[in-house]
């Protein structure tokens, strides 16, 4: 069975060799390529008053300025329309405005800096705070309301109000948006793109073009990283290569450098918090009242699933049973935020975890013990209506993480050198994960495969999903073999493709193994049920007699996730098929002298259900956890309020975890006896929960800070809490020491 | 050797490369694509290639470079290995093998390059096994970023990794001569001419500096003068008097070879960007950019070092304290040339480095003190603090200094002090750092040093 069984990523040989072909690998064998070049605009809000693109025509080789008036079909980006692709009006600093076609990207770069570009700048709002002010909000506004939030108050012994206000996060991918478009010899548009969501791209492109679905299939061989920022955001730079393909009749190349990437490309939302928090006498919650304000940047993109899940998400692994949490989300002159990793879970989430670990102590309750205290219980169901399924794991999780990490040793430990260290101090926290898994929009919880069988019995799997180093790929070869009993050399896996499985879904929302998985496994079955009765000594034998018999030796699979329904006016529902779980402990050391800190060590267990590939499921809760560090602690996106500009647009002024903020000691176990029934071989997502395991380093930050104060210090950290934000929090602890002691 | 030609992954290819293309640029060209450009600013590592370098204990070294910095011209001549030299998916190399079957590579962008790092690190001659580890140094492993795996993976195949076996040919390279220099490298008198003669000549030395210029900001100067291999610059020497720096010597060989002679620089280099920075950047390069933060600054102030500037007309020492003249300005004049840096002796008994960063790897500090004192009898006889991050230039905390100096090392000198040294500068907001936390970590570091450093 290979199902199970602790692979390597199916394509690591490749990887480790380079010889793992990503997009834009493809431009040294392709011939005649052009190179696509934008022109930036250097506002953060402005009206085009003139386009001359003649001066660019006289930088040798330059072949083509593409503008707004070049395209056939529809001009936008995005599924809105509200994303021009080539604007009249500059809405964020270093928006594209027209792209320069050249023989070489040197070329391309000279003659997009000779565009003469005139514009008339506008009042831009930059930051959220400005936005909320001057009521700047696009979309729907969300209400999610359950219980009786005013008895609930009247009815706490104690109530805080606070708020929290928490920053964006780059993807930061290794491999840039990529796209690599040309016109094939059927006269077919081809378009190689690194893209978590073909389907999209595809429409997107034939839109853009004028054209039918059926005219532009894309292919997406592999990326280097996703985490949601190719869901969306590769639409344009696929349209644009397109459009330059159709237009020279050449294939056009399309590649972000670094600093374009990550001044045009949307991120995850920042977000503001208001909340009022009421809590019975023995620290129990009773009522949350809360407004989520999320910066959306100049469009929408994908900002209202992304509010409606901080919304669903505002719980965590708490029974709440009064809530009234309202979203709105904020247009700002910025680039337009997007899907990245947990979806607006992650920003949901922090909140509550903030409520918790600033009311503790004013509650006079340790903070592990309160979040225990409000843990769901079975029966109760989420502030949207879903009954929670086996909120028990969160409890089994939680205590095998007390016992395999020792905590109350450790807590004790932390307090004695606590006591005997005037300059370090280190906190010890735990925190859990409940993360709702499914598309919020329900008709995305649907996939298909195209599974064949070749005459001499080797196989081939197509499937929707796309591979980002998730080992989705891994992971589908594992269920085809487990599926047809075959070994995993029997079986091989192409490229996605939208001429092979058209209509997918993005693989997003961690739900890819869920959906192709099930897609895949419908289409062995399919043949394996055709193949019943044929006989043959072996799989190749009863294979070829199939073909003699005329036995059909291919199916499309298809899955669609039963049992949800979502009414997003009402903000109720069941849209999750489950809860994936997890609880994990950090402990840190901050230095009192800087802020600067280290996680010394980490326990996590994750509940993946029955792990179709432990060696997979364990990079991705690490990796997802390094990555939640990184936007809890370091990562810190700064824009300049003046102008709008990106401050860190580059790898030298950004700064992503590096090996240095690996916890010193990591452990991670996957949670046992934790089949998940009617998912694939009883497996559960794993791609965005673990990240939300970060926020336990976060909450140990405040509490190491909170040390350098006298007991009962309440702490509020700034997020991302950077060495300097933690200095801050230390010196208001040790400014309530004076005036304690004093 | 013919003309322009490179040893790639140990076959000859010739170099006929477009001027201001960069070496990934041209590997890529070649068909070898698995170096990568994530940042193209020598940040990210996936564009990490080995080169053939002079050694410290070989006479040659694997040497990981970041090729998005690097002109391809600077290949002329050289010997390069590359992610599909060391091993292919048949034969893995041990480097590979490890990655892979620890699960080190997810999306598999930047493997390619931690896979060369990690190989420079395995053949790196002085490693040694020690109490049951394999001497790997995960410094290596710091200019190398992942966005998946969270590192666990990847430094556990670092780990694990034996010696190299006597069969491998590039463990066996290392103990042959190295390439020679690149034939635009001229002696000392001729680049002296060549600046005399071109004015508006660019010196560039590991291209850490003018790599990223070039890559982020379109810079193409009309003539780039490197002088990394001049021999005349890549001496070291110590005299009673003082220890001679040569300028064109990388970070890496100061670390290697200096050991433990200045305590202060042992403290700094490792701190100093990342191990493929240090492999390429100069003392004398970092110098001569002048960077208002540049770590090494800040230390060489606390030092007393002086600045060897040479130009047809001879030396001329200048101390670095009246080295800088504004942002990113000094007293170098036109075809002139940093030549040595001296630090004299003896050095003060009582030195400390302190960087203030966002990240504890390969970040670029948002302050960064040196201190260099000597605490004769519990009174601080003398005080040399230098600062980076808190001034146009890098700067001496002079009234910090008077305020120690002849004061006993107690609570209430450094009270005082500290509260000076928190007025020093006049440090900025930006998206490193605000102000008040500039100023507020000065004070801070005496503090710490006071802490740390009893009398």
């Amino acid at each position: 069975m290979s199902v199970g069984t602790p692979l390597p990523h199916e394509s690591a040989a490749l990887h480790v060799t380079g010889a793992a072909l990503f997009t834009d690998d493809l431009v040294g064998r392709t011939s005649a390529v052009l190179h696509g070049h934008p022109v930036q605009a250097p506002h953060a809000h402005a009206r085009i008053a003139r386009l001359d693109p003649a001066p660019a025509y006289d930088v040798p080789g330059v072949v083509r300025v593409l503008t707004g008036a070049d395209v056939p079909g529809v001009n936008d980006a995005g599924v809105r329309h509200d994303e021009p692709l080539f604007p009249d009006e500059v809405m964020f600093h270093g928006q594209a405005v027209c792209w320069v076609l050249a023989e070489s990207l040197e070329a391309a770069r000279l003659g997009a800096a000779a565009v003469e570009v005139e514009y008339e700048p506008l009042p831009a709002i930059v930051s959220l705070r400005d936005a909320i002010a001057a009521e700047s909000f696009q979309g729907n506004r969300l209400l999610l309301e359950s219980g009786d939030v005013e008895a609930g108050f009247a009815a706490a012994a104690h109530v805080f109000e606070g708020e929290t206000e928490m920053a964006g996060q780059e993807h930061f991918y290794l491999e840039t948006q990529a796209s690599l478009a040309h016109v094939d010899e059927s006269g077919q548009v081809f378009v190689q793109c690194s893209t978590q969501h073909p389907t999209e791209t595809q429409e997107i492109v034939a839109h853009v073009l004028g054209l039918h679905s059926h005219d532009v299939t894309v292919q997406c061989l592999r990326m280097g990283g996703g985490f949601g920022g190719k869901e969306m955001q590769p639409h344009g730079y696929a349209a644009v290569a397109a459009l330059g393909a159709t237009l020279t009749g050449r294939p056009v190349r399309v590649r972000l450098t670094r600093a374009q990437d990550v001044t045009m490309t949307g991120k995850r939302h920042g977000f503001h918090a208001t909340w009022k928090v009421g809590f019975d006498a023995d620290g129990r919650l009773l009522a949350l009242e809360s407004t989520l304000t999320s910066d959306g940047g100049w469009s929408l993109d994908l900002s209202e699933p992304v509010l409606s899940r901080a919304l669903c998400h505002l719980d965590n692994a708490y029974w709440i049973p009064n809530v009234r949490a309202a979203g709105r989300v904020a247009r700002t002159h910025k680039t337009s935020q997007t899907a990245f990793r947990g979806f607006g879970g992650p920003q949901g989430m922090l909140v509550i975890e903030d409520v918790l670990g600033r009311c503790a102590p004013l509650l006079g309750i340790e903070a592990a013990e309160l979040r225990r205290r409000n843990f769901y219980a079975d029966g109760q169901a989420t502030p949207y209506g879903q009954p929670v399924r086996h909120p028990e794991r969160v409890a089994r999780a939680w205590e095998q993480v007390t016992e395999s990490g020792e905590l109350a040793r450790r807590t004790a430990e932390v307090a004695a050198f606590n006591e005997s260290s005037p300059h370090r101090k280190r906190g010890l926290a735990i925190t859990p994960v409940k993360f709702g898994i499914s598309f919020n929009f329900t008709s995305f919880n649907q996939a298909g495969a195209l599974v064949l069988v070749y005459k001499d019995g080797s196989v081939l799997i197509n499937h929707g999903g796309t591979e980002m180093g998730q080992g989705l790929h891994t992971k589908m070869l594992q269920v085809a073999a487990s599926t047809l009993g075959l070994p995993l050399d029997k079986v091989r896996l192409a490229p996605t493709r939208t001429d092979k499985v058209p209509n997918t879904s993005a693989t997003a929302a961690s739900s890819g193994t869920d959906l192709n998985g099930a897609a895949v496994k419908d289409a062995c079955e399919q043949i394996l049920e055709r193949l019943a009765g044929v006989p043959g000594e072996t799989w190749e034998a009863r294979v070829h007699r199939a073909y003699l018999d005329r036995i059909q030796l291919f199916a499309a699979g298809y899955y669609k996730t039963d049992g949800l329904h979502w009414d997003p006016a009402a903000m109720r529902g069941n849209p999750f098929k489950y809860f994936a779980y997890g609880v994990a402990a950090s402990e840190v050391e901050v230095d009192g002298f800087t802020g600067s800190y280290v996680v010394r060590r980490v326990d996590i267990v994750q509940d993946v259900g029955d792990s179709l590939s432990p060696l997979v499921d364990l990079g991705q809760v690490e990796g997802g956890f390094v990555q939640g560090t990184g936007w809890l602690t370091l990562e810190d996106l700064r824009w300049d309020e003046r102008d709008g500009r990106l401050a860190t647009s580059s790898a030298s002024t950004y700064k992503l975890p590096s090996l240095s903020e690996m916890p010193e000691v990591f452990n991670v176990a996957l949670l046992e006896n934790a089949t998940e029934t009617g998912s694939v071989y009883g497996s559960k997502a794993v791609g965005e929960p673990p990240l939300m395991l970060a926020l336990s380093v976060r909450e140990a930050l405040r509490q190491a800070a909170a040390a350098f104060g006298p007991p009962g210090t309440s702490v509020e950290l700034a997020s991302p809490a950077t060495p300097e934000a933690v200095f801050w929090a230390v010196e208001r602890a040790r400014e309530r020491s004076l005036s304690w002691t004093g | 050797m013919e003309p322009d030609t490179v040893i790639v992954n140990g076959a000859p290819r010739p170099l006929a490369a477009a001027a201001h293309t960069t070496a990934l640029d041209w590997l890529r060209g070649q068909g070898l694509t698995g170096a990568k450009e994530g940042c193209a600013e020598g940040e990210c590592g996936a564009c990490t290639v080995l080169l053939a370098r002079p050694g410290a204990d070989t006479p040659t070294e694997w040497t990981a470079l970041n090729s998005c910095l690097l002109p391809a011209a600077a290949l002329d001549g050289q010997e390069v290995v590359t992610a599909e030299g060391l091993g292919s998916p048949e034969a893995l190399h041990p480097v590979q093998h490890e990655m892979a079957v620890r699960g080190g590579s997810q999306c598999g962008y930047c493997t390619p390059g931690f896979v060369c790092s990690m190989a420079a690190e395995y053949y790196r001659p002085d490693r040694v096994q020690l109490n049951g580890s394999n001497g790997f140094d995960e410094h290596a492993l710091s200019g190398n970023l992942c966005r998946c795996t969270g590192y666990r993976p990847i430094l556990d195949a670092a780990r694990a990794l034996g010696h190299p076996g006597l069969d491998d040919s590039l463990a066996a390279r290392r103990h042959q001569p190295p390439p020679p220099p690149p034939r635009a490298q001229r002696g000392l008198q001729e680049v002296l001419r060549l600046l005399a003669d071109e004015p508006d000549a660019l010196v560039t030395a590991g291209c850490t500096d003018t790599g990223v210029e070039a890559n982020l900001r379109g810079a193409r100067p009309a003539l780039l003068v490197p002088v990394d291999r001049v021999p005349e610059l890549r001496e070291l020497r110590a005299t009673p008097e003082y220890v001679e720096v040569g300028a064109a010597l990388t970070l890496s060989e100061i670390e290697r070879r200096l050991g433990g002679a200045v305590p202060l620089l042992e403290q700094v280099l490792p701190q100093f960007a990342s191990r493929p920075i240090r492999n390429a950047a100069t003392i004398g390069g970092n110098l001569a950019t002048a960077s208002p933060i540049g770590d090494l600054a800040p230390a060489l102030l606390a030092l007393d070092a002086t600045v060897v500037l040479v130009s047809l007309d001879g030396d001329r020492e200048v101390p670095l304290t009246a080295y800088f003249t504004g942002y990113r300005q000094t007293v170098r004049r036109p075809g002139e040339l940093v030549r040595a840096v001296r630090i004299p002796l003896p050095l003060a008994r009582t030195t400390a480095f302190h960087k203030i960063a966002k990240r504890r790897f390969d970040d670029i500090s948002s302050v960064a003190v040196g201190f260099a004192l000597d605490i004769e009898d519990g009174v601080v006889a003398r005080a040399a603090i230098g600062l980076g991050g808190v001034a146009a230039t890098p700067v001496r905390a002079t009234a910090t200094e008077a305020a120690l100096t002849g004061q006993p090392w107690t609570d209430e000198t450094v009270r005082a002090a500290a509260a000076v040294l928190a007025t020093e500068g006049t440090p900025m907001d930006d998206h490193r750092a605000s102000a008040a936390y500039r100023s507020a970590m000065l004070g801070q570091s005496l503090h710490r040093l006071h802490a740390e450093v009893v009398a």
